[in-house]
């Protein structure tokens, strides 16, 4: 579903990907784990161009994104993508927050998408803030309306960029518990998280990345009982 | 005591009927405050307008642009408006026959809008990038986005500057007598030099004056308090 080749990317003169190669596949969860600065974010917010690779080549469902002349608008459609920073339009309520997007885009009919928005709000446990703003939300609902706001879009794959590490403590679960159900129903999934437990009970693949490299890769047992790497030992021994 | 009383009153009742009331002069100063508001009208349409495309064009990629729009709102900001009206009826329009009004509206719209460029783009600019990251990642283009996102968040940040400038414009235009306009300001002093008295006419037109712009002000508040809606918790 998603073919990775050889993924370079400078920022100026620093490069932070030297050269990714990846395949996931349709269903897997794949959780990207690593120190800060290590480009897993990179890596990330390249599989649906908001970075431009600068060498290198992306295929979702074998339509080369990083070709020139591709629609990428469309092909971000199927790809729903999750942020720290939670990006709630503030000036939208929850409920235009959800419809914007199928809506503007002739998806589905404003009455469809709100019959849509509902059954997602229910899905992600807030359907009394239908009405309300992002303002008057905490930082959990706030993501999990982000969530509910990239799924309005039907999307095949969902990419999450750290989507916990901007919330307190208290609220870490509310959101990881929608991301599981989530992974349960099916979900094509790409972390980028610093939640070890997340990565180990609900990925299938764990990627460890350091210094623009994907340094080790495995299942979760393997990654975190038995790493091969001295870096990712470093990095287990630190976190967990 | 109430003689000094009576005979200022007497007075004023004199100064008020010679200045406002005799030979129809209320009429006048309604017929300037009619050219007041023409002009301001059409100049903040076109400056709005003409604003935004330059906001537009310093912000884009294309080097040219950018160029024009930096050039013009620097040109336009570092010269005197009197000077710029002076140039655009005795210069541009000095072979052609328009009416002074649109002149007049051109000068002060074109002025305007260096001005409306400079607050539309900060306005712009204070949206946070994640903003465009969030409407670009569910597919939407660089316009839905920039229309449907960044410009109701930029106009609700750019709104109190906005205003301010409309005000600025609406008093500015009290220099089209330099090109023989009859405005508001140019007809009190047309009345002061008959009548010799520079109280009752120009206090008049500066009265007139603060109620356009409180009236401005008030209603742009209210749009303001609606706009920010969103933000109560």
């Amino acid at each position: 579903m998603i073919y990775v080749e050889n993924l370079h990317k400078y920022f100026g003169d620093l490069q932070v990907l030297k050269g990714v190669n990846q395949h996931i596949k349709k269903g897997e969860k794949v959780a990207v784990i690593g120190p800060s600065g290590s480009g897993k974010s990179t890596f990330l917010r390249c599989l649906n161009m908001l970075e431009v690779p600068t060498n290198g080549k992306i295929l979702i469902d074998g339509e080369e994104i990083t070709a020139p002349g591709s629609d990428i608008n469309k092909i971000r459609q199927k790809m729903g993508m999750v942020f720290q920073q939670f990006n709630l339009f503030p000036h939208k309520t929850v409920m235009g927050n959800i419809t914007m997007a199928p809506v503007t885009l002739k998806r589905m009919s404003k009455d469809e998408a709100e019959a849509k928005a509902e059954e997602l709000l229910r899905r992600v446990g807030l359907l009394d803030k239908a009405m309300a703003y992002p303002a008057q939300l905490s930082g959990g609902q706030k993501q999990r309306i982000a969530i509910a706001r990239a799924l309005a879009m039907e999307p095949e794959i969902m990419l999450f960029d750290e989507p916990t590490s901007a919330l307190d403590p208290e609220m870490v679960g509310e959101v990881l518990e929608v991301m599981t159900d989530l992974a349960d129903a099916g979900m094509t999934m790409v972390v980028v998280t610093h939640e070890m437990g997340f990565a180990r009970e609900v990925s299938n693949r764990v990627l460890f990345m350091d210094g623009g490299y994907v340094m080790e890769e495995g299942n979760p047992e393997q990654i975190f009982q038995n790493p091969q790497n001295e870096r990712t030992k470093e990095f287990l021994r630190k976190v967990l | 005591m109430f003689d000094w009383l009576a005979a200022g009153w007497a007075n004023f009742c004199e100064g008020f009927y010679n200045n406002l009331i005799h030979a129809d002069r209320w009429k006048l100063l309604l017929e300037g405050l009619g050219v007041t508001l023409e002009i301001t009208c059409a100049a903040i349409v076109m400056g709005t307008i003409l604003g935004v495309i330059l906001a537009f064009m310093k912000m884009s990629k294309i080097k040219l642009f950018r160029g024009i729009a930096k050039t013009y709102i620097e040109i336009i900001r570092g010269t005197p408006t009197t000077v710029q009206l002076l140039i655009m009826y005795m210069g541009v329009f000095a072979s052609v026959s328009a009416p002074k009004w649109i002149v007049a509206s051109i000068a002060f719209g074109m002025n305007s809008a260096a001005y409306v460029a400079e607050i539309v783009r900060a306005g712009v600019e204070s949206v946070d990038h994640g903003q465009i990251e969030a409407g670009r990642s569910l597919g939407l283009s660089n316009l839905q986005t920039t229309m449907k996102i960044v410009l109701p968040q930029a106009i609700k940040i750019a709104l109190p500057t906005y205003t301010s400038e409309f005000i600025v414009l609406l008093k500015e235009t009290s220099i089209a007598g330099y090109i023989a306009m009859e405005d508001l300001t140019k007809v009190a002093s047309m009345i002061t030099s008959r009548t010799f008295n520079a109280w009752f006419p120009l206090l008049t037109a500066a009265l007139l004056y603060f109620l356009m712009t409180f009236t401005l002000a008030k209603i742009f508040g209210c749009l303001e308090r609606r706009l920010r809606k969103s933000d109560l918790r």
